[in-house]
């Protein structure tokens, strides 16, 4: 315990030390989850896996903040330009999907069924595709309209 | 971000003790305790994980907008 605290403050210089530090600091732990992983893959491969699903939730959760934040700009973006916000609503859930779906397959991938993984991928598509439906009926509609008959 | 490099030390921890004690067992000769052992590390690390998994999804339901 006491070695992973100094770790940590070696690697948490200072709380408000900006984008520089958050990057080194998750450099460090997916590194040190590389080397556990090896040294752990020789005897209990089963473990190691979980210890990279774990190492991959972590560093999303320390990543999803700044997502909000890219989020929260974009809706406002939308709301000035006075976009439908069902439209807006859409392409999150499609990056939402996309993000599900593509983490579920590496990490399938991963522990070496890669039938699964496209078949998690090809889930995704038609997902997102059935998403994107009401998006895809009014621009064709638009179109129609465009022709003169 | 502390309490989840704890964690994977937690982990890592465990996988190496259990890959030991199912050594020493499988020496000394009870074969159905190290596999006991085995499936008790597992399950409790694959607690955590499922645990994390779920905080996970439901940050990024909360973050993409479902509901």
């Amino acid at each position: 315990m006491t070695f992973s605290r100094k770790l940590n403050q070696s690697f948490c210089f200072n709380r408000k030390g900006g984008s520089t530090i958050e990057i080194i600091k998750i450099v460090g732990v997916a590194l040190i989850a590389t080397f556990l992983a090896l040294i752990i893959k020789e005897q209990k491969p089963n473990f190691a896996f979980l210890l990279v699903v774990f190492v991959g939730c972590v560093i999303f959760l320390f990543l999803v903040d700044k997502i909000f934040e890219i989020i929260h700009m974009l809706e406002k973006l939308a709301v000035n330009a006075k976009v439908n916000m069902v439209y807006v609503e859409t392409i999150l859930k499609i990056i939402g999907i996309a993000y599900i779906a593509e983490f579920a397959a590496q990490i399938t991938k991963d522990a070496g069924q890669g039938a699964l993984a496209s078949k998690i991928e090809l889930a995704g598509k038609i997902i997102i595709l059935a998403m994107a439906i009401p998006i895809l009926t009014v621009l064709i509609e638009t179109i129609i309209k465009l022709i003169p008959s | 971000m502390g309490l989840e490099v704890d964690i994977i030390f937690k982990i890592a921890g465990v996988g190496i003790v259990v890959a030991f004690l199912h050594t020493v067992l499988d020496q000394v000769g009870k074969k159905e305790y190290a596999q006991w052992v085995t499936l008790f590390g597992f399950i409790y690390i694959l607690f955590q994980v499922a645990s994390i998994v779920d905080d996970l999804f439901q940050k990024i339901k909360s973050v993409f907008l479902f509901q």
